[in-house]
């Protein structure tokens, strides 16, 4: 394989993996922020209980983002020189103020937050808690402005073969931006939602019917049945404000060939991009020219208007109805769930065993949208400003494959650690009852905060 | 490249020599290069010694290497950002050399961070896995310690001798990593004889010794390749003026090391006197040492190929930097020392916590 098909593999698992931990840490903190005032207002043990069981996964979660989020920084100068030497005057800032304004505020402040329990007094300690949450948020501000940027670049011009910011605001708030941060901001208390009510459920599978497994359980389930409709209403925009600004890409989205009125949506189908054409096509009649344009008639563009400059067809077809399929699996679940709990105040067996498997949901919608987005944004790497090709770096296929494949087995071995290391956190808790990590105890040296105060 | 570089150092150089000067394509890039230097300084410094703390892990008990990973629990994090910081100043501010730099380095860049995402998680998991599992991640935790920190001074060898990818450069790249991971281990055990009592106290004086002489071995080996690699350097250590002016520099890093000797020598006194004072010391070695590299290869940013005004992004973009610079920088370090005083003394009451 050439240099340049591997690095892009390369730099599409290690952003994979690096996501993953971002979309636990940005949510669960202000998760952990809410568990933390309902204590302090109730002074019920129990919320204490589910904190000290979430700060260790959060814990676990901020430091596999802090190592993978390293390895990012250095992709960039190792796979793509051209980048940076192109538009580094523009992604530049966006990247330093994403490293200083977030990344200190929450690496210095979370020592304080984990282990400084004890030291500190507890309204210092609620307010290092508040900034590690607040931090992760600013941090996934400034990276989604810059890969906004990246897909609708906005407020520079070009001098010389390179980019130079002429308005800054116009830059931070690109036309896609808006959208892109609410989505994924969204996506992270999603997946949290659905992991702290699997993780809960399963507590209750395995017998454990303490307050705080309760408390956590609802905190969950309720949390995702009230964002989800939310997020299906903020997809919709977001794919009209890609029509507006990136039409080829909705158009391999939806597989849709030519230009024309009354475009059906295409539930299932497998395109076949040499004879622009979609097989065993099962669709619903008018569908995508109403969600699209809100009439059967709305003129919705197709593939034939991008013709060799359109993104890959198969991969966005399935990426965003992957997206879509589990959103729509979360509506029903956590509605289900929701209705049950408010109803009869327990949940059923059917249904937590459901719950459990759909702990791992949300990352399987954010990686899925993810894809979506990135390949819909080939052949350039910043929309109409810089081609793919045009960045790669010199180094040899040989070795980039053999870095690649260090990554991967070291991801592969690290990804079921983490779940593993959370599964038995939970069969712990659920079978020897909620006790706390005493740091006292030879084999919990890392000093987890203890309840009480 | 040359030509452009003569024409970036030479004229700069006067122009800086009057103060009334402010052209900020040539103050941004100096700020901008003093910026990156001083993090590289304060990570070397501080992930220096929780990383040496990994390598010590090998001469370990069980029971001291929980003690040992109390020591630097609440620092590690922010300790590695600086890493960050210091590569993301690279980055944003000379983005053509990060380029050259980073492709040049490809493969023990790779090393490191798989090495860096290895100890990293390691230290978690050690503490949450059942106990038998433990002695594993252990492992992972002080092999990744040894690899980063290797990677690291091979990166530095092979940067000291222009990005040299030959034969000598790889030798000479794995002496100096062998050195430097020698300098970390011997200032995480100088945290560690802060941070602890007792055995383990006496035990991190005796390592600390033994890997200063490594300390020693490699700061002479940089100190001697480095004007042999370049005349230019050569030329700007080696000239009058100039052999006088700089002489305090290798005087006071042999007399600091004499004295750390002695007082290693005396360790642990009586009430637990001065428990710092090695650690103090190693941090003033490693920045005098970093300030003759600095004073060597300023003003290239790549070595004799790069300098940092050819490098640097657009005056306009840096300016914007800076202003996030000004006001976060003073917050981070204050709020360091604040989190350095909340998580003092030894590290046996941080379990008790
Ligand atoms: C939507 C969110 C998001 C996205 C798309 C990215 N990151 Fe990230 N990153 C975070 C959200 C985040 C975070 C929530 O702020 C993390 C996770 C845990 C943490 O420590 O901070 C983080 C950590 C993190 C770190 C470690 C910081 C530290 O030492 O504390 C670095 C260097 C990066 N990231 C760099 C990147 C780069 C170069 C990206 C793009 C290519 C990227 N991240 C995508
Ligand atoms: C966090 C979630 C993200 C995921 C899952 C993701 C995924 C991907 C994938 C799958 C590719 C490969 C596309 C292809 O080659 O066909 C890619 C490419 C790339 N993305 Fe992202 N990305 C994410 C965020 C970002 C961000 C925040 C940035 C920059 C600020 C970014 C910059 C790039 C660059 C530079 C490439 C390499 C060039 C390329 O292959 O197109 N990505 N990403
Ligand atoms: C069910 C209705 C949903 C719709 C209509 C929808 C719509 C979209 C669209 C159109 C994009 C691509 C935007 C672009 O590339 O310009 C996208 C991306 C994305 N989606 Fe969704 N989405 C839905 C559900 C979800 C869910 C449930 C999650 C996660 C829990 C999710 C996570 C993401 C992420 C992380 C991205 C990539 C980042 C971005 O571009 O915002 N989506 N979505």
């Amino acid at each position: 394989m050439d240099p340049f098909i591997l690095s892009r593999i390369q730099f599409a698992a290690n952003i994979s993996f690096h996501i993953l931990f971002p979309t636990i840490t940005i949510a669960l903190g202000w998760v952990l922020l809410y568990f933390k005032l309902r204590y302090r207002r109730s002074s019920d043990e129990s919320w204490m209980k589910a904190y000290h069981f979430w700060v260790k996964i959060f814990a676990l979660s901020f430091a596999f983002g802090v190592v993978s989020g390293v390895t990012m920084s250095f992709q960039f100068g190792t796979n793509w020189p051209g980048y940076m030497g192109t538009v580094g005057n523009i992604a530049g800032p966006l990247l330093a103020y994403e490293i200083l304004t977030a990344f200190f505020l929450e690496a210095a402040f979370l020592g304080i937050m984990l282990f400084g329990f004890r030291r500190v007094s507890n309204r210092v300690h609620t307010l290092a808690t508040l900034l590690v949450a607040f931090g992760t948020t600013v941090s996934a501000f400034w990276i989604i402005a810059l890969n906004s940027w990246m897909q609708t670049p906005d407020g520079f011009e070009m001098r010389g073969g390179k980019a130079f910011a002429t308005d800054w605001v116009a830059i931070i708030f690109n036309p896609s931006m808006p959208y892109r941060l609410v989505h994924m901001l969204l996506a992270s208390g999603l997946t949290v939602s659905f992991l702290i009510s699997g993780i809960s459920a399963l507590r209750w599978l395995l017998g454990d019917c303490t307050d705080a497994m309760w408390k956590t359980l609802r905190t969950g389930v309720y949390l995702a049945a009230v964002l989800i409709p939310v997020q299906i209403a903020a997809g919709d925009q977001h794919g009209l404000n890609t029509l507006a600004h990136q039409p080829q890409k909705i158009a391999a989205m939806e597989a849709n060939w030519e230009t024309r009125s009354n475009v059906p949506l295409v539930l299932f189908a497998l395109p076949d991009e040499t004879k622009k054409q979609n097989r065993y096509e099962i669709a619903v009649p008018d569908g995508a020219s109403l969600i699209l344009r809100h009439s059967a008639y709305g003129i919705v563009p197709g593939l034939d208007q991008f013709e060799g400059n359109h993104p890959p067809v198969l991969p966005l077809f399935f990426g965003f109805r992957i997206m879509v399929g589990t959103g729509i699996l979360m509506l029903l679940v956590s509605w289900t769930a929701a209705w049950v709990l408010w109803r009869c105040g327990t949940i059923t067996r059917p249904l937590a065993m459901l719950m459990v498997p759909m702990a791992l949901s949300g990352w399987v919608a954010t990686l899925a949208g993810w894809y979506t987005t990135e390949i819909g944004r080939q052949p350039w790497l910043v929309s109409g400003v810089l081609k793919t090709t045009d960045a790669l770096g010199p180094a040899p296929a040989a070795v980039v494959a053999s870095s690649l494949a260090a990554y991967l087995i070291v991801y592969a071995v690290l990804l079921l650690a983490f779940i593993g290391v959370i599964v038995r956190l939970a069969v712990k808790a659920a079978r020897e009852g909620d006790r706390q990590p005493e740091p006292g105890v030879e084999d919990q040296p890392l000093g987890q905060p203890v309840r009480g105060m | 490249m040359p030509d452009r570089a003569e024409g970036g150092v030479l004229k700069p150089k006067s122009d800086i020599a009057s103060p009334m000067t402010f052209d900020p394509a040539i103050l941004l890039p100096l700020i901008f290069a003093g910026l990156m230097g001083f993090a590289v300084l304060v990570y070397v410094i501080l992930d220096g010694f929780d990383l040496g703390v990994g390598i010590l892990f090998t001469a370990a008990t069980d029971e001291e290497r929980d003690t040992m990973v109390a020591a630097i629990g609440p620092f590690w994090d922010a300790n590695e950002t600086w890493l960050v910081l210091a590569i993301g100043l690279l980055l944003v501010a000379f983005p053509a050399a990060h380029g050259i730099v980073l492709s040049a380095l490809y493969i023990p860049v790779v090393v490191m961070l798989i090495s860096l995402i290895l100890r990293g998680v390691a230290f978690d998991f050690r503490a949450k896995v059942d106990l038998h599992l433990k002695p594993r991640w252990n492992f992972a935790f002080s092999i990744g310690s040894i690899t980063a920190s290797m990677a690291q001074g091979y990166m530095l060898g092979v940067y000291v001798l222009g990005l040299d990818q030959s034969w000598t450069g790889i030798l000479f790249g794995l002496l100096v990593g062998l050195c430097l991971t020698a300098s970390y281990a011997a200032i995480g055990a100088a945290w560690v004889i802060h941070k602890t009592e007792g055995e383990l106290q006496h035990k991190a004086v005796l390592l600390m010794r033994r890997s200063l002489v490594f300390v020693a071995l490699g700061m002479v080996a940089i100190s001697l390749a480095t004007p042999m690699a370049s005349p230019r350097i050569f030329a700007k250590w080696f000239s009058l003026p100039e052999m006088v002016l700089l002489a305090p520099l290798p005087l006071v890093t042999v007399a600091l090391f004499a004295a750390l000797w002695s007082v290693l020598g005396r360790m642990p006194a009586v009430g637990d006197r001065h428990s710092a004072l090695p650690f103090v010391m190693m941090a003033g070695i490693f920045t005098l040492g970093f300030a003759g590299l600095a004073y060597s290869f300023y003003p290239y940013v790549v070595p004799e190929r790069l300098t940092i005004f050819a490098a640097a992004s657009a005056p306009e973009s840096l300016g914007i930097i800076l202003v996030g610079v000004i006001v976060v920088l003073p917050v981070i370090i204050g709020y360091s020392i604040f989190a350095y005083r909340v998580f003092g003394g030894k590290a046996r009451e941080l379990r008790y916590d």
